[in-house]
């Protein structure tokens, strides 16, 4: 049976039941979901450790003729609640240039975060998952490749004569401008 | 008994919904046609059923994901078979889906009134394939590792929240246990509730405004029970028999070497129901990736989902059949693109090669009496000389160095060889290489170093050249016995047994007639003017060597071009120690059961 709704009075009461039986009902889940959500969204607040100068390698190790060298970048892993001292957290490429020089490029392709295989036989870096393919420095090499901009360039410091320190950072992939992450 | 079900009856009105259940009216009767959503059904109960029993026996972090795999893999009852089954049944399923989609659109089963049953249809496919997505991860194993970060920089791309959306997924700016903990809580929990729920409405849908059949009918109308049931039987045993048959022919799903963010992985590539999205993103250059990745997907399902509609134009059907099938085609054309360019790329296959070489490699070491360690499966391929070994000779050494030819890894460098061959270095066999007059200015040892104009060289060729056959014979058994330092695992048992010859042997090194001693010291004689023969090629001689070869022990001042890496810290001593290792065939190797 409906309920009699003839008389403002007991419209006004019809209505002011319901809105109320809305906003409570509607009411008792807002807590368990703000509280998830602000779980869920605590990834936003996080920075990235990354950024410190790294001892990578020595100018010995790198051949004279500028061929690109892959390395290991060894520093602090942190992973959620772990952190462990000494461990890969990525890797570069590095090569020789003039005057004791090293230029030293992140493996991360820019395209999508593939690794980037160094090819020798061709004489360029190679993109190993959609076809981008990169000159020795790093620069993109054919205009139809899909990533957005050459490989990531590195700051890098000679130490004592012969020791090469890499200021390690990933940036974000597909986009032209290097944004760091 | 009937007393017993009449009760129950009243209490709850089963029967009523067992009726509606099996006695849907089929109109026209049972066709085959008509199963693809029962084997959908079919095949979401077993993902269910598999999920939940590897649930039990699955840990999401990054120390413990592949580590638990790898157990429930190798080690649990059964554990390969559940797998298996978990894996190709969710191959089964995108396929089933591609089928069951073609049948209501060439059937015409999308039109109105049914626009929210094709709806909810469209849906239930995003969402298993939002499964498989975050699926692959969960292993925790390279191709897993690789593929799903190029799938959430591709998230990354999305326009306006693209970062903020990725550090949500990832759960963090890099990959680790919150990655892990969300893509286990999306693919065990907060997806498959949002596909039953889907299923549910899906179903309810379907029952209310019944199934649209196949005109013209063959027959007349008949009820669901028993006929329809049987042939959807029939079909979900052949779904079951395909998928039984993968299980067993690939041995279960596969399991890669655990994720290492610092290892090359060439060989990523997406589950093969993705490659046609992979191959498309190879068309978009540098900046207009989100068109491929996102904008042109976008517009395919918009104009998926507005079938319905398009149906109401007079040529809107047709127009839709042939949009299906130039999609269809358009997936095969790029799938096939994808699979023909890795097929062609000798890169790759050595990449899957590689990919092979260590996900065998850690499973021996896992089995290993040592077990994984607290660190997890990935150090155990850290600290392995026979997966390092060759990555680090390949690397400083094979520039001019080879090992049996290659540069450790299969691969040929650019320069040719311009230092010995160090295969088996140090073994009887590769010693009388050394002392054949022959031999000892090849490449293969001294030819293409300064040392070929040496004293050494010049010994062999003249000296060891007028040997006559006792001299012959001393030198065997100085041969054995210079091997015998070297204390190589491979020789173990021949050392052992020829105790008495090498006696002998080491009398001949440091006697006159060889004249060794007259350059090289050995224990307690001779003299400090070549390479020190004690403990010569041993673990300790090794290391010392690539450590310094300049040393006053080696070369001295003699050397050639050989860096000293240790101090130069071209390589730490761990690498050194990996490579000698490896070098002298000491590794880790699983006693046959």
């Amino acid at each position: 049976m409906e309920p009699n709704a003839d008389s403002p009075a007991q419209d006004r009461r019809a209505f002011l039941t319901k809105a109320s039986a809305v906003v409570i009902g509607g009411s008792l889940v807002v807590a368990p979901v703000v509280a998830g959500l602000c779980v869920v969204l605590d990834p936003l607040r996080r920075k990235s450790e990354a950024g410190a100068s790294v001892l990578v390698a020595t100018l010995n190790s790198l051949p004279e003729d500028g061929e690109p060298r892959k390395f290991s970048v060894l520093a602090t892993r942190v992973d959620a609640w772990n952190r462990t001292p000494n461990v890969p957290i990525g890797a570069v490429y590095l090569q020789r240039l003039k005057d004791n020089k090293v230029r030293a490029l992140n493996v991360v392709c820019p395209h999508a975060g593939c690794f980037v295989d160094y090819r020798s036989a061709n004489n360029n870096d190679f993109g190993p998952c959609h076809n981008s393919s990169f000159a020795l420095d790093g620069k993109v090499q054919d205009p139809k490749s899909p990533s957005p901009r050459g490989l990531d360039e590195l700051p890098v410091e000679i130490r004592n004569g012969s020791e090469v320190w890499v200021t390690f950072q990933n940036f974000r992939a597909g986009v032209h401008e290097k944004i760091p992450v | 008994m009937k007393s017993a079900l009449d009760w129950l009856d009243q209490r709850t009105g089963y029967k009523r919904l067992v009726h509606e259940t099996l006695y849907e009216n089929v109109p026209g009767g049972a066709r085959w046609r008509y199963v693809w959503g029962s084997t959908l059904a079919f095949c979401f109960v077993i993902q269910v059923i598999t999920g939940c029993f590897l649930w039990l026996a699955y840990s999401p972090s990054s120390q413990t994901a592949w580590e638990s795999v790898y157990f429930i893999q190798h080690e649990m009852w059964g554990g390969w078979f559940l797998r298996g089954l978990h894996h190709y049944t969710a191959h089964a399923m995108t396929v089933l889906l591609v089928l069951h989609l073609m049948q209501v659109i060439i059937d015409g089963a999308y039109k109105a009134p049914r626009e929210f049953n094709f709806w909810s249809g469209i849906i239930l496919l995003l969402l298993v394939l939002a499964l498989s997505l975050t699926g692959y991860l969960l292993p925790w194993d390279q191709k897993g590792f690789w593929a799903t970060r190029v799938a959430t920089n591709i998230a990354a791309i999305t326009p306006f929240i693209g970062p903020e959306l990725q550090k949500i997924i990832v759960g963090g700016s890099d990959y680790g246990h919150h990655t892990l903990t969300r893509f286990f809580a999306l693919h065990a929990g907060i997806i498959p509730g949002l596909i039953i729920a889907f299923i549910v409405g899906h179903v309810y849908l379907f029952r209310k405004h019944g199934l649209t059949p196949k005109e013209p009918r063959r027959r007349p109308d008949a009820a669901f029970w028993p006929d329809q049931v049987l042939r959807d039987a029939v079909a979900c045993l052949a779904v079951l028999a395909v998928v039984l048959f993968l299980v067993f022919r690939y041995h279960g799903a596969e399991l890669g070497a655990p994720a290492d963010p610092s290892e090359q992985f060439s060989a990523a590539r997406p589950e093969w129901y993705f490659l046609f999205l992979f191959e498309l993103l190879k068309y978009f250059p540098g900046g207009t990736e989100v068109w491929g990745a996102i904008v042109l997907p976008g517009l395919l399902m918009v104009v998926l989902t507005a079938m319905p509609f398009i149906a109401n134009w007079k040529l809107g059907h047709r127009f839709n059949l042939i949009y299906l099938w130039s999609m269809l085609v358009g997936v095969g054309v790029l799938t096939a693109l994808a699979v023909k360019a890795d097929r062609n790329d000798p890169e790759y296959a050595r990449a899957v090669l590689m990919a092979k070489r260590d996900a065998d490699r850690v499973v021996e070491l896992a089995r290993s009496p040592d077990g994984i360690p607290v660190t997890g499966a990935v150090t155990l391929l850290r600290n392995d000389p026979f997966t390092q070994g060759p990555k680090i000779f390949a690397k400083n050494c094979a520039s001019c160095h080879r090992y049996d030819g290659h540069d450790g890894l299969g691969g040929q460098p650019k320069d040719k060889p311009s230092a010995a061959d160090l295969k088996g270095f140090a073994s009887r066999e590769w010693l009388a290489g050394l002392l054949d007059p022959a031999k000892v200015d090849s490449v293969h040892y001294f030819g293409a170093t300064k040392f070929k104009e040496g004293k050494m060289v010049k010994y062999v060729q003249d000296d060891v050249a007028a040997f006559n056959a006792e001299d012959k014979q001393a030198l065997q058994k100085a041969i054995a016995a210079l091997s015998a330092e070297a204390r190589l695992k491979a020789q173990r048992d021949l050392d052992k047994r020829d105790e008495g010859l090498i006696t002998e042997g080491t009398k001949a090194l440091i006697g006159s007639r060889m004249g060794c001693m007259e350059c090289h010291k050995f224990h307690d004689d001779g003299e400090e003017n070549a390479p020190d023969l004690t403990g010569y090629g041993s673990r300790e001689w090794l290391v010392a060597f690539i450590s310094n070869p300049a040393h006053e022990r080696f070369y001295g001042d003699r050397n050639d071009r050989m860096p000293a890496y240790l101090e130069e810290k071209s390589l730490t001593a761990q690498e050194i120690s990996l490579v000698a290792d490896w070098l002298r065939g000491e590794w880790y190797v699983p006693e046959r059961r």
